[in-house]
């Protein structure tokens, strides 16, 4: 009797894990047989590799709907292969890539800064696939690229929406991690606020997470107790938004065009276009003339892009904001133009002198009218 | 602005209350269930869900106390029926229960909580008690659902000290044997208080998923659950000092930000590590006390085999 007990606990302890792991995986692995089964012989297969899930109303959400244009773009040319929630550690990446493979997938895209090593054995050991790396800094000259956008373009225009809509000249800004990609939004985003505004200044709270929708929340709450009346946000959830509403102040989303959680505090959003990258190189792998690069779309491109502003926003803010979108469509429009001070008083960009993208990328200080800890 | 925190420190630390106090019930049963985390998910998305389709606050509750009740359910099957190992069954219901909130959140992610309910949930002041100069405007001028949980305080407290069903209780999880032999139902005294404990973690997950956050996010617990278990600790396993420690964790969880966004620096890491340390001193402190009441139940932790007695 004692032993049947003891078995009959195992079982259930092992049924509940494992519908707990069939919860997070097997709808893909179900998914990914379905569209195995209807594969044509010709048409190209890829594999899309996430961090979160595909409607995490952010981040992963908006990598997905790259992944949609890319279907419809191909419609049948191309088979596509999905994995969510992948953890960024090499042994799942690389699993989850090779089961891709193992179903036909030539072309592998990660979408996740943590998977760089694996991805970077993975095109050693498979030199007939092809991987697309989102936001890493690693390629090869054969069958390994990166891709990322200049967000600072964007987030510069909704700072000149943040900076021509606050009444109290200040502007809270809820970040992730102090570290480089968060550290030039903020920069971009504060210079657009100064550029229109010199007086405001933009109080940085970082939460120290990506993954906390609750400390978002309460981040942005402690900003409007300070008297900040606009919101931005460098972090994943709709958080920063809905406790704006709540306090009758505005905010700036990221990631997605979407005001439904606080359609009356959303002004806009800076956004990715995946697909602007997406769709052209994966026809270049197709006609076999793609060759590895380390590409970084702008506003030029379309690959970054700000979400249609909303009616709260002021004429006269739509008006600049259009005034300078036009110029950094017509590639004359460089964000991090000298002279830069950081909030110490030092200068950074010398007047004449502007940052390209590997000075951008080495960005470490917070721009003047920029608070925030570390600095 | 001191005001304004400490508001805002109690609507933090009321996931606390209910998550801690449902453990300190179920730990007086004699059960460790490390499954907090994961009831405090499935109470989430099942409050979250039941309050979109119904529009009706008090059937979310419901909804989220029984998705609780349902996971600890498994847990006392597993651990007091089977006498399976209790650390192993609570760190898998945690894992079940943060996938099972994933699966089910899938088609309401980024969704709002309908607006009803919102309205259910504005801050109503007590008459009288939300005059009382400051005390009234932090504690008494909250949402019913923390109300509820100050009046769960004090039932737990009354019925755990000053009922004989509570005595029993208590009983059971100093000396399963003892009970037993003293025509005590060990079994039911188990399964009844785990339940109980289970339903008011969910309830605990509720509250993030309907008042804190009002949208649905993954992983909208995010941790919540183990400090509610390093909580029993800190409260000595008395539901009182769990609505204080509840309050102070729940304050130094937000502190960091109101330090930052005020121009003052101090590392965040630093101040998420502080729930953890008062936990560590506490235990210290009360170690060298060693005084009986402040001691976990003795039998906690040990499945209870009457043949072995």
């Amino acid at each position: 009797m004692k032993k049947f007990r003891k078995l009959a606990a195992l079982a259930l302890a092992a049924t509940l894990a494992m519908t707990a792991l069939t919860a997070c995986g097997s709808k893909d692995a179900s998914e990914s047989a379905d569209k195995n089964a209807e594969t044509t012989e010709d048409a190209t297969t890829v594999g899309f590799i996430y961090i979160g899930s595909k409607n995490d109303g952010g981040y992963t959400q908006a990598q997905n709907q790259g992944t949609e244009a890319v279907k419809e773009y191909f419609g049948d040319k191309v088979n596509i292969l999905t994995a969510e929630s992948v953890a960024e550690d090499k042994q799942t990446v690389k699993t989850n890539a090779e089961n891709m493979i193992d179903n036909g997938a030539s072309i592998i895209v990660g979408t996740s800064f943590g998977y760089m090593d694996a991805m970077e054995e993975l095109s050693a050991e498979h030199p007939e696939v092809t991987f697309l790396h989102f936001s890493g800094n690693k390629m090869n000259d054969t069958n390994f690229a990166n891709y990322f956008g200049a967000m600072e373009e964007p987030r510069y225009l909704s700072g000149i929406i943040a900076g021509m809509q606050t009444e109290s000249n200040k502007i809270g800004y809820v970040a992730a991690y102090p570290y480089t990609e968060v550290l030039i939004g903020i920069d971009a985003f504060t210079l657009g606020v100064q550029s229109v505004n010199p007086d405001a200044e933009v109080k940085v709270v970082y939460i120290n997470s990506w993954n906390d929708p609750a400390n978002e929340k309460a981040a942005a709450e402690s900003l409007l107790a300070q008297g900040c009346d606009v919101l931005a946000q460098h972090c994943d959830s709709t958080g920063p938004q809905v406790a704006a509403e709540a306090a009758g102040a505005y905010a700036i989303g990221y990631n997605l065009a979407n005001p439904d959680a606080a359609p009356k505090a959303f002004l806009t959003a800076p956004i990715w276009h995946h697909d602007k990258f997406l769709v052209p190189t994966i026809e270049s792998i197709i006609n076999g003339e793609f060759k590895p690069v380390s590409y970084y779309g702008s506003m030029a491109d379309g690959y970054v892009d700000l979400a249609p502003m909303s009616d709260l926003v002021k004429p006269e803010a739509k008006e600049k904001v259009e005034e300078i979108r036009k110029q950094m469509e017509a590639g004359e429009f460089n964000v991090f133009e000298g002279p830069i001070y950081d909030n110490q008083g030092n200068e950074v960009v010398k007047e004449g002198e502007s940052l390209d993208r590997a000075g951008i990328w080495s960005i470490d200080y917070l721009v003047k009218g920029a608070t925030g800890a570390d600095n | 602005m001191l005001l304004n925190f400490l508001v805002a420190a109690v609507v933090a630390g009321t996931p606390l209350i209910f998550a801690t106090l449902g453990e300190i019930i179920t730990e007086k049963a004699g059960n460790t269930n490390l499954g907090v985390e994961g009831m405090m998910f499935m109470g989430a998305i099942i409050g979250f869900i039941v309050g979109q389709q119904t529009n009706n606050a008090i059937l979310a509750m419901i909804g989220a106390g029984i998705a609780g009740g349902v996971g600890a359910l498994l847990y006392a099957f597993l651990t007091v029926s089977l006498r399976a190992n209790q650390i192993v069954c609570g760190l898998t219901l945690t894992i079940f229960g943060k996938g099972f909130s994933s699966f089910l959140g899938q088609k309401v992610m980024g969704t709002l909580v309908p607006a009803s309910i919102q309205q259910f949930f504005v801050p109503r002041p007590i008459p009288v008690l939300s005059s009382i100069p400051y005390i009234g405007k932090i504690f008494f001028n909250q949402d019913i659902f923390v109300y509820i949980g100050y009046l769960l305080i004090i039932g737990a407290t009354v019925y755990l000290f000053r009922t004989k069903p509570g005595l029993n209780l208590r009983a059971v999880g100093e000396s399963a044997a003892s009970a037993d032999a003293s025509g005590i139902n060990v079994t039911l005294y188990k399964y009844i208080h785990i339940i109980l404990g289970g339903a008011l973690c969910g309830l605990g997950g509720a509250y993030m998923s309907l008042v804190t956050v009002p949208v649905w996010q993954e992983n909208i617990i995010a941790g919540r659950g183990w400090i509610a278990v390093a909580l029993v600790i800190f409260a000595s396993w008395h539901p009182v000092k769990a609505l204080i420690g509840s309050l102070l964790f729940g304050g130094l969880s937000i502190v960091g930000f109101r330090l930052q966004s005020m121009g003052i620096h101090v590392s965040q890491y630093l101040i998420d590590m502080l729930p953890y340390l008062a936990t560590i001193v506490i235990v210290i402190i009360s170690t060298r006390k060693n005084k009986k009441e402040d001691m976990a139940p003795a039998d906690l932790g040990n499945a209870y085999f009457r043949e072995e007695r």
